[in-house]
């Protein structure tokens, strides 16, 4: 057997500014050419893990090691992180902050310029470069002018310029909208097979991740290693359940059917899985004892849209002709490629731009009188980072900003950021600043900051990107309680179990067009919408055809009033 | 943060970056007509407060340079070498501050103010106009008259919007404390 | 928005010299009309970069909405300069020769061929700022720093600051508007302090950001190997033709015409009035 290109050994880390260690006594060995996805949920130890392979970990983030790492046969201690970059290639998860050129050639040529590489094999290895990507036709365009995927694309070819023999992704999917990761996913698999690089990849999201084959599955909880396995082997267990993950949902619903999940079945892809006849009859009969559940939901209009268009520049339309109805009381998905116009729309709600054409009526009311600020009182927007919303230190100062800027009473304000703070579940951190709190805690705080204005409406961009499950499901159990007492919920998102789970209808926008507007389950089992909106068909749909379930649709739907039975959402 | 010579580089790079978006885009009316309040200059002095004296004068330079370049007014030399003066001696002048380590009380606002005060006036009094006078030989009182605008109008600016930067960086900085949930 | 810098990207003899050729007569030509006062010279210049601009290819359409900021400047000052110092030229020239009116502000002959040369200064100092930056790649630019001396390190600081605006740009666009809809505003009915609170409020989420941008660039850079060399090299850079040392030549005969007139006129100052 080959020699271990990285190999762990009994290997400690604790950061300077914390008082317990983040990693403790990893073991792990990985040969060249392998492929390994490091899974677990946020907080893990896993982006550590990542930092100690490219040398981040000490050179960046300082700290205390014990145990011993090697990386390609050299002890690590001792190689400084452009050493380590010679060997480990790394594809960050946030493609800004790695895209530094000024245009995607120089984004590419930047590790060889570093080293010093003169021309013209300069322009040569980057052409080269950019060809296995495919972003070669876009050497001299700046990163404003490209899509998600293509900057990642970019990342790539960067990396791989210097005949790296590991090659690292952090959280590559993080992102990129459904279609688009998938895409990504089997970019990464072709450059293995072509250069037969080490690849290991820090992903939370494993079904998505297993859309191509991997060797090993490291599952990772509380700063240990606690599963390093075949994936055939991981799955047909529990343990990612109990580490809070989200095992991919073709498995779900076979177990909630009662098959059992074995190794021997392959169920690391829908694709390789083996159902026996009996297996096949227990999804049926589950789909069958399925009670049809009727919503019934009052129809009365909150926010009517009439013919609304807007461009930004004359003759580029962003959006055309919309029209569509959103009722009091609903929970709306609003799904569509990046650039389709999603954004847009909201911005149109809010005020934040003015439409060329048509009208918006809240309650009735023409909202083109009011301003971006009386808006507000009854629409409320949360952007998708709550950093770039937090502008106060301290977390009441914060929820109380919206109303003093309103000119609400001393008094009045105390008791509305009390009760907002109680409903948002930050009432025991009702004296902390904003900073000692987590990404999902200070999301919190601003979907509370926005609530203390009192909106019958909220809209929410991406509410869960980058959320591990359980942060994911925390945040999604707080909007459901807050749409449980009367506020209506609007997200835009490319998360399809969001859509699944907690929408109740979906609206696909397509070239500023509105594409549909139907139930979440019908739209994720049309490939045209799927197709068209950039998301991914659910793992449900083939699964329903493989057990000979004709409506797709219904099965899907079924599994979500399975599910939210079973865990009682 | 980490300290590392590229953090410093990647510091003047973003700051830069940021001295220009303030200064071409976050123009605040002031009360005299025709004039704009320039909170450029409270982000100079508090990145120079955080990366130092180097770091400081090369953010004023390069961001007050590309401000000129994007206007076509022309690149006037003598404020725009008056900026990066700006920021060397406030990076100088607060080299005690230590916000990263999330300080920023009484005695440090007292410091930081005291500072960007005495950089203001020394830049915009003395440095940018005795430049003037060099390259194009405009009057000492048109230009003095400029330069007490400018550098009351931007210590003021400075005052608030510097302030309020570094209070908000300090407090964002974790800290090893006891924060205890209340019931 | 790469064009905040209005690159024009249309082939011509100007765009054929490379970036560093371009700053290198920049900076000589630019030192030429600072140092000479001398009006001759200062006719000389300007008419020199409008031919310049004509071989450049550039339109003024292309530039229109710089121009109208150089004029409403160059009016500003002039009347600013009048205002407050209205007997300046008598001062420089050492006569008075009054046109018109009396009193502190009689316009004298002095004053008025003062305000003359003075326009003529920004005229010869403008447009070919203009010039460099219309007819300069952005991508070019850190390179040719590097090329006349600037160590790489702080020319790459200049290539990061042009690569992040439109980012920093757009997340401050979205910063604000999500604030307006809390309720904060710049508006002119607020006073100056409170619109200073205000637009502090609205910055500091892009300067807790801008912070950790830092540190994620930076661990990219150094994960790519960005100061491990004394040296490096550039995509960008090109190698000077003779057109190059050609156009370096003329613009240092420039610098030199100008410093030898400062000694031939025994001053700055061409005085037309002795």
């Amino acid at each position: 057997m080959e020699n271990p290109i990285i190999s762990f050994e009994k290997f400690s880390f604790k950061y300077n500014a914390q008082a317990k260690p983040t990693l403790y006594d990893i073991d792990l060995s990985i040969r060249p050419g392998e492929k390994i996805l490091i899974a677990g949920p946020s907080g893990c130890g896993k982006s550590t893990l990542a930092h100690c392979i490219n040398g981040l970990v000490p050179h960046s983030f300082a700290g205390e090691i014990s145990g011993k790492l090697s990386i390609d046969g050299k002890d690590s201690a001792k190689l400084s992180i452009f050493d380590v970059s010679q060997v480990v290639g790394t594809v960050l998860q946030d493609s800004d902050g790695q895209f530094i050129g000024l245009t995607v050639a120089e984004d590419i040529a930047f590790a060889l310029e570093n080293a010093c590489v003169g021309e013209p094999e300069l322009h040569e290895l980057v052409l080269k470069a950019a060809q296995s990507v495919n972003v070669a036709g876009h050497l001299s365009h700046a990163p404003t002018e490209l899509s998600g995927g293509q900057k990642q694309r970019v990342s790539m070819a960067g990396v791989m310029v210097d005949d790296v023999k590991v090659l690292l992704f952090d959280e590559p999917l993080a992102n990129l909208d459904p279609a688009t990761g998938k895409q990504a996913i089997e970019l990464i698999d072709l450059i293995q097979k072509r250069t037969g690089a080490a690849v290991i990849i820090i992903e939370h999201r494993l079904e998505d991740v297993l859309h191509r084959h991997v060797d090993r599955i490291v599952l990772m909880q509380n700063g240990r290693i606690i599963a390093d396995e075949a994936p055939d082997s991981l799955l047909s267990s529990q343990r990612l359940k109990e580490t809070g993950l989200r095992e991919p949902l073709y498995l779900t619903a076979l177990r909630y059917a009662g098959v059992e999940i074995r190794e021997d079945m392959q169920p690391w892809s829908m694709e390789s899985i083996k159902l026996s006849g009996e297996d096949v009859e227990k999804v049926r009969s589950w789909y069958k004892a399925g009670e049809k559940t009727g919503e019934k939901c009052e129809k009365e209009a909150l926010l009517k849209i009439e013919g609304l268009s807007f461009a930004y520049l004359k003759g580029h339309q962003a959006l055309s002709d919309i029209s569509l109805e959103i009722n009091k009381g609903e929970v709306i998905a609003i799904v569509g490629n990046n650039g389709a116009g999603k954004s847009t729309l909201s911005k149109l709600i809010c005020g934040f731009e003015k439409p060329q054409k048509g009208r918006l009526l809240f309650e009735g009311k023409d909202l083109s009188a009011l301003s971006i600020k009386e808006r507000a009182d009854h629409i409320g927007y949360v952007m998708q980072n709550p950093n770039q919303m937090i502008s106060k230190v301290m977390i009441r100062d914060e929820v109380a900003l919206g109303l003093r800027t309103r000119g609400v009473g001393e008094e009045e304000i105390q008791s509305r950021v009390d009760e907002t703070l109680k409903i948002c579940g930050l009432w025991p951190f009702r004296s902390w600043p904003v900073s000692a709190l987590s990404y999902g805690q200070k999301k919190r705080v601003t979907i509370a900051s926005i609530l203390a204005l009192r909106p019958e409406m909220i809209i929410l961009d991406e509410p869960t990107a980058g959320q591990d499950y359980r942060h994911y499901t925390e945040i999604m159990e707080f909007l459901s309680l807050l749409n449980k007492q009367g506020v209506t919920i609007v997200m835009i998102t490319h998360d399809m179990h969001l859509m699944l789970e907690y929408a109740r209808r979906a609206l696909v926008i397509n070239d500023g067009r509105l594409i549909a507007d139907s139930s979440c389950a019908d739209v994720l089992t049309n490939p045209e919408l799927i197709r068209k909106a950039s998301l991914k068909e659910s793992s449900l749909y083939p699964l329903a055809l493989r057990c000979g379930i004709e409506d797709a649709a219904l099965f899907v739907q079924r599994f979500i009033d399975y599910e939210r039975k079973v865990e009682g959402k | 943060m980490k300290k590392s010579p590229v953090t410093t580089i990647v510091a003047i790079g973003i700051g830069a970056a940021l001295f220009f978006v303030l200064g071409r885009f976050v123009s605040i009316p002031s009360p005299v007509p025709n004039t704009n309040i320039s909170t450029q200059y409270g982000l100079l002095a508090f990145m120079a407060v955080l990366f130092g004296p180097v770091a400081g004068a090369l953010i004023g330079f390069i961001g007050h340079a590309l401000i000129d370049f994007s206007f076509g007014w022309g690149v006037w030399w003598s404020w725009v070498i008056a900026s990066g003066v700006f920021g060397l001696l406030v990076g100088l002048a607060s080299r005690k501050i230590r916000l990263d380590e999330g300080k920023c009380g009484k005695k440090e606002i007292l410091g930081f103010n005291v500072a960007q005060i005495v950089g203001h006036i020394i830049c915009w009094g003395l440095v940018a106009p005795v430049l003037d006078i060099v390259i194009y030989a405009e009057p000492l009182e048109k230009l003095f008259a400029q330069g007490l605008f400018s550098a009351v109008s931007n210590s003021v600016t400075t005052a608030i919007v510097g302030t309020l930067f570094c209070i908000a960086y300090a407090a964002a900085k974790p800290k090893k404390g006891s924060l205890k949930e209340e019931e | 928005m790469r064009n905040i810098f209005n690159f024009v990207d249309r082939p011509s003899p100007i765009h054929e010299l490379t970036g560093a050729t371009k700053l290198i007569c920049l900076v000589l030509w630019s030192l030429a009309a600072m140092t000479s006062y001398d009006t001759r010279f200062l006719i000389v210049l300007p008419l020199l970069s409008f031919a310049l601009f004509r071989l450049s290819k550039i339109r003024i359409s292309d530039v229109s909405f710089m121009l109208g900021f150089t004029a409403v400047f160059m009016v500003l000052n002039n009347v600013l300069v009048f205002a407050i110092s209205p007997d300046h030229g008598a001062g420089i020239y050492g006569s008075e020769h009054i046109l018109l009116g009396r009193g502190r502000y009689a316009l004298t002959a002095e004053q008025l061929f003062y305000h003359a040369n003075l326009i003529l200064k920004y005229l010869s100092t403008i447009p070919i700022v203009l010039l460099f930056v219309c007819t300069t790649n952005p991508s070019e630019f850190a390179a040719s720093l590097n090329r006349i001396g600037v160590k790489y390190t702080i020319a790459y600081s200049v290539a990061l600051a042009l690569r992040y605006i439109p980012d920093i740009q757009r997340e401050y666009h979205e910063i604000s508007q999500a604030q307006q809809a809390r309720g904060i505003e710049m508006s002119r009915k607020e006073s100056l302090v409170k619109r200073l609170k205000a637009a502090s409020a609205i910055l500091i989420p892009l300067i807790l950001s801008s912070m950790d941008r830092i540190e994620t660039i930076s661990n990219a850079m150094e994960l790519r190997g960005f100061g491990e060399n004394k040296k490096r090299t550039w995509y960008m850079g090109r190698k000077f033709t003779k057109a190059d040392i050609g156009a370096i030549i003329f613009c240092a005969v420039l610098a030199a015409a100008a410093f030898v007139l400062n000694y031939i006129n025994g001053g700055r100052f061409y005085n037309p009035f002795v």
